[in-house]
């Protein structure tokens, strides 16, 4: 599982019947301090997440277990919103 | 399985049903010498560790679903222990 901020969304209305009802999100892997990590990737919401969130994502082979049907295919699910990251003494992020 | 090193914590209160009361860690990936690589996952913590703590890292999601004993849980990393000391061999 990784950190990520929500920085967009898409829309797609010819998709694989599995995906349907589903939201898929631009998503931007951060650090825990809000840097940016790597190239943005797309996820699909199972949390209602919205833009500027800050979510974690499970990636691969566990990416489609959340979703109802085990065989959909993804290959990044947010599993969660986050409102707070706190280390000793600082907080690092809140919402 | 790797080491790491808990970095924070994170609160997070609308998540996956299979993941509450689990308690959620920012882990870096470090290296056998301590040196960080720069790397961080989100991990289940279940070895009772703390901020600042070196741990044992399960990163493969299989292994992670058998360790909190729920199989849909869309887990991938969880830390199964924290290292009390690390003996390396120098390599020549």
């Amino acid at each position: 599982m990784r950190l990520g901020r929500v920085i967009g969304s898409l829309h797609c209305t010819k998709k694989y019947p599995a995906l349907e009802g589903y939201k898929l999100l631009i998503v931007q892997p951060v650090d825990s301090s809000n840097n940016p990590e790597g190239m943005p990737l797309i996820c699909v919401d199972t949390v209602d997440a919205g833009v500027e969130d800050v979510v974690y994502f499970v990636e691969a082979r566990d990416a489609s277990i959340p979703l109802k049907d085990p065989l959909t295919p993804s290959d990044a699910t947010i599993t969660g919103i986050i409102e707070r990251i706190d280390t000793i003494n600082r907080e690092l992020y809140r919402k | 399985m790797r080491l790491g090193k808990v970095k924070a914590n994170i609160t997070s209160t609308i998540k996956n049903p299979y993941l509450t009361g689990e308690k959620i860690m920012v882990v870096e990936i470090i290296n056998p010498d301590g040196t960080g690589t720069g790397k961080e996952v989100v991990a289940i913590e279940k070895a009772q560790a703390g901020i600042g703590d070196i741990v044992l890292l399960m990163d493969e999601g299989g292994s992670a679903r058998m360790v909190l004993g729920k199989d849909r849980a869309p887990v991938r990393a969880v830390i199964v222990g924290v290292v009390d000391s690390i003996n390396l061999k120098k390599e020549v």
